[in-house]
């Protein structure tokens, strides 16, 4: 199991690597001069060349990614261009915002997903399984600006439950953590209803009835945890889509995170600020899929073993 | 321990004591399935009673109907399409199809306990032994969880399980299939219900295990005084294992006799084809063969075939262990012969198999029909692919759903471009008369034949490119006694027609001895004895083939039931540490090719 963690290190390292030369060549390519955002319209040429050559862009690329690197194994992310701060503070300042907006979005889609899955399966065939199934279609087809727009008309403008933005309290994160956590919890209450319908058919099942165990008992205890191990894989990779989504949902609902930082930042071609967000939301990524192995192999020894 | 029951439902289970009469009685019983098309009934009007200790084997071959009848008795029938729809089941004074959800919980486990066939996906995988087994017992009795594993390691010890305290800790993947099975015992009898009803409980395991298993559950009821119903399509384990037997067919009562009677003289047609088909084992000898093999033309030989699997661990994924699969194998398959590899599950027998049609890689010589396949100096062409076909176990899963069953049979003829459209119809035309199907069935789906017929359509389909050589791996094992036999006469008449050789893997002894020209017994990656079917069966001397040959149920009441030498653990593990070299048993001409390994090289 060591070893396991050991390899899964490793590889982790190289995908970081990895993601930070696709990155920084991109941005390299790309048609827009980062100069001419901080010099400005009116700077003379030679103001132009002054900066470029102050801030190592006149370097061939891979001097320019060797630096880049070897600051980046230091913990240094670089300077913003146009903040003049370093962009370790500023994803720092940012960060925990966008993880707790992240956290309850989980927590959101989970327990909402979730119980919509097994409830349908429960109910297979009947209506309440098709309503579930119907409304889980719409949370996923949904785009999310319109789902935190209307989250936002009904229960903060026109009910009055939730602040319409802003950041600081719990009623704060419950509308911005719904928006985020619909998409998901659509595919999960599929996936768990499809997952929950083919474990209820196995053989151990039928043991646990055989046995005269209860129906909350053979649920809870015997289908729920070999019905969710599926599941638990697709919790790593919801972290990635959730990156997409927070820079959504943060500009819907002001809020503080590291989405909004990146969306200025991209705007105004400041390139330190979008590889340090880059990086930061790949290491979330990869760490996340990291702890969903985690998980897996505590709910299933067969993996253990291996 | 005394029968004492203290549950919430104490009142309306009556003790075992209280009970006169018949333990259960079935009357009039109809299941039946609703279909888009209305009820379509499953089984017919079945009666019968089971009497306290004795052992009622209720005998059938699939649609029967006879898992079905245990799982209405438990009130396990799959909800909502499949019900009881006429009928009672008494269990002494109560009607349990009146049951509810409820009452009926009291009862399953605890008064009625039931072991199902499939040890391996019967346990869930999530949760520990220990864990399994206490639950079942706290589900019936107001006992705390730890004296529930006291009674839990009992039911351990009194099914002999080896390690019984370690077993409580593991998890079912940790236990092979007998292990396994053992476990699904000691979970039904740890409240040692007055009825256990076991359902085809040894089919999944291999014949010395099955032995194993059959000899506890009849200890255990001579102990407990338990009723059982033995739910089995195997002839040999009724003969051995019940005092009554019922018999039935599409789901209607055929006959219910003692079990004496039954197989001395049956009074239904239908229960003499039955134990007619049955395959029995005998010594080798007055199995007539149409065909007499070509000693001089050999169209398969295997030198020193070893095959060898990486097991990769660690952080660089190194390879630290070798699944030993075929170890220095060396036969040959002549002309227009049956030849039978023998062995329990992971012998090695199906990697041989693979090997030779190129499926995985080997070590050492194979040579199909005189061409060498074996790298670096031979390899694997299409003339070769054409010699060797296969017919695997599960004809429904070896046939795409979506394909119609004469295309599926012109399909080789196509890739390897055989003739035009028109000639390669009419070839499986010709194929589909060949295996006893007719011609206006081409344009058909495999889902609308029997299991039989779709295995005769993978026989048509290996037979379509003429080979040399038909692999038959396990190709009857899924099939009914009375398709088996039928299918087993249809490759004796491919050798004698045709002239094919077939290479016969199966790991029932009475179909090999019933098909076989020559045998080789396998074990653990080698083979230990090889010879023809008189001297394997008429006079086996290696330890092993002894073994397998004494561990087949018979289906012969009448005869002494012997207690053999009670067989304990499982067949060691084929994997290795890499460096470690399995030491190679080496083969001894007794004569007349009668080829056995020395005991002494044999671990």
């Amino acid at each position: 199991m060591v070893s396991f963690f050991l390899r899964r290190l490793v590889q982790s390292l190289l995908i970081l690597l990895g993601v930070s030369i696709i990155t920084f060549v991109l941005l390299y390519w790309l048609p827009a001069d980062p100069v001419r955002q901080i010099a400005g319209r009116s700077a003379t040429p030679q103001t132009v060349e002054n900066i470029r050559q102050q801030l190592g862009l006149d370097q061939p690329l891979w001097v320019q990614y060797w630096r880049y690197l070897s600051g980046l194994v230091q913990g240094d992310l670089g300077r913003s261009y146009l903040q003049k701060t370093e962009v370790s503070t500023l994803i720092a300042s940012r960060l925990p915002a966008s993880l707790l907006l992240m956290a309850g979005a989980i927590f959101a889609e989970l327990l909402i997903g979730l119980s919509m899955g097994i409830v349908a399966a429960l109910r297979r065939g009947t209506a309440t399984d098709q309503s579930l199934m119907i409304v889980s279609f719409i949370g996923v087809s949904a785009p999310q600006f319109v789902v935190g727009l209307l989250l936002l008309y009904v229960f903060a403008v026109q009910l009055g439950w939730f602040p319409i933005g802003g950041y600081g309290t719990f009623s704060h994160l419950v509308l911005p953590s719904m928006t985020l956590g619909i998409l998901g919890s659509g595919w999960y209450s599929r996936m768990m209803r499809s997952s929950m319908i083919e474990v209820l058919r196995q053989d151990y099942v039928r043991t646990a009835r055989a046995k005269g165990l209860t129906r909350m008992r053979i649920i809870f205890r015997h289908a729920l945890p070999n019905a969710i191990l599926p599941i638990v894989a697709m919790i790593g990779i919801d972290i990635g889509i959730f990156m997409g989504g927070i820079v959504v949902v943060e500009s819907v609902f002001g809020w503080p995170g590291i989405g909004q930082l990146a969306w200025q930042a991209i705007q105004r071609v400041d390139i330190p600020i979008i590889m340090g967000v880059t990086l930061v939301s790949a290491t979330a990524i990869v760490i996340g899929n990291l702890l969903a192995d985690l998980i897996s192999l505590m709910v299933d020894p067969r993996i253990r073993t291996r | 321990m005394n029968g004492e029951k203290t549950n919430l439902f104490g009142a309306l289970v009556p003790k075992s004591a209280t009970f006169t009469g018949p333990v259960l009685r079935v009357d009039g019983l109809s299941i039946s399935v609703n279909t888009e098309s209305g009820l379509k009934p499953l089984v017919h009007e079945l009666s019968f009673d089971l009497h306290r200790g004795e052992t009622l084997a209720i005998a059938g071959e699939s649609g029967s109907g006879k898992s079905l009848t245990s799982l209405a008795i438990m009130g396990l029938l799959p909800p909502p399409a499949v019900r009881v729809t006429g009928g009672s089941i008494h269990f002494g004074e109560l009607e349990l199809t009146a049951l509810g959800e409820y009452a009926l919980r009291q009862i399953r486990g605890n008064r009625i306990a039931m072991i199902f066939q499939e040890p391996m996906t019967s346990l869930n995988p999530v949760m520990k032994i220990g864990t399994q087994l206490s639950e079942a017992i706290c589900a019936h009795e107001a006992i705390s969880f730890k004296e529930a594993r006291v009674r839990a390691l009992e039911a351990l010890k009194s099914v002999r399980l080896s390690e019984p305290e370690k077993r409580l800790n593991q998890f079912p993947h940790e236990l092979s299939g007998g292990m396994r099975q053992r476990v699904m015992i000691a979970m039904a009898i740890a409240l040692k219900p007055d009825i256990l009803i076991a359902d085809e409980p040894t089919t999944a395991l291999d014949v010395t295990v099955q032995r194993e298993v059959l000899d506890l559950l009849r200890d255990l009821q001579h102990e407990m005084g338990t009723a059982l119903i033995l739910i089995t399509h195997d002839m040999g384990v009724v003969a051995e294992m019940a005092d009554r037997v019922l018999v039935m067919k599409g789901g209607h009562f055929v006959e219910e006799n003692d079990v004496v009677s039954l197989f001395a003289n049956p009074q239904q047609a239908y229960t003499s084809d039955l134990l007619e088909a049955v395959p029995s084992l005998g010594d080798g000898s007055g199995i007539a063969r149409a065909y007499k093999p070509d000693d001089d033309t050999l169209v398969a030989e295997l030198e020193k075939v070893v095959v060898h699997f990486d097991v990769r661990s660690g952080v660089l994924g190194r390879v630290t262990h070798r699944v030993h699969a075929v170890e220095n194998v060396s036969l040959s398959i002549r002309k227009g012969e049956i030849f039978s590899l023998v062995g329990e599950s992971g012998c090695g027998k199906s990697t041989i198999a693979k090997s030779m049609v190129g499926l995985v890689k080997h070590s050492g010589r194979i040579r199909i029909n005189g061409h060498d396949i074996s790298a670096p100096h031979g390899k694997m062409t299409n003339q070769v692919r054409r010699d060797v076909q296969m017919v695997f176990q599960d004809p429904m899963a070896s046939l795409d759903p979506r394909m119609r069953v004469g295309e599926l049979v012109r399909e080789p003829l196509v890739i390897h471009g055989v003739g035009n459209p028109s000639e390669q119809k009419k070839q499986v035309g010709y194929l589909f008369e060949r295996v006893g199907l007719s011609r206006d069935q081409v344009e058909r789906y495999p889902h609308e034949f029997s299991g039989g017929q779709r295995q005769r359509i993978c026989i048509a389909r290996a037979l379509a490119l003429n080979p040399k050589l038909i692999i038959a791996d396990e190709s009857v094992s899924a099939l009914d006694v009375t398709v088996q036999a039928k299918v087993l006469e249809l490759l004796k008449e491919l050798v004698s027609e045709l002239g094919v050789s077939f290479l016969f893997i199966s790991h029932d002894m009475a179909v090999v001895e019933n098909i076989s020209d020559r045998v080789g017994v396998m074990y653990l990656g080698q083979i230990v004895e090889m010879g023809n079917c008189e001297q394997i069966f008429g006079s086996p001397r290696h330890s092993y083939t002894k073994k397998l040959i004494s561990a087949v149920p018979t289906p012969d009441p009448s005869r002494e039931r012997q207690s053999l030498a009670r067989l304990v653990g499982d067949i060691p593990s084929a994997v290795r540490p890499i460096n470690e070299t399995v030491p190679h048993v080496v083969l001894n001409n007794i004569g007349n090719g009668h080829m056995i390994a020395t005991e002494d090289s044999f671990t």
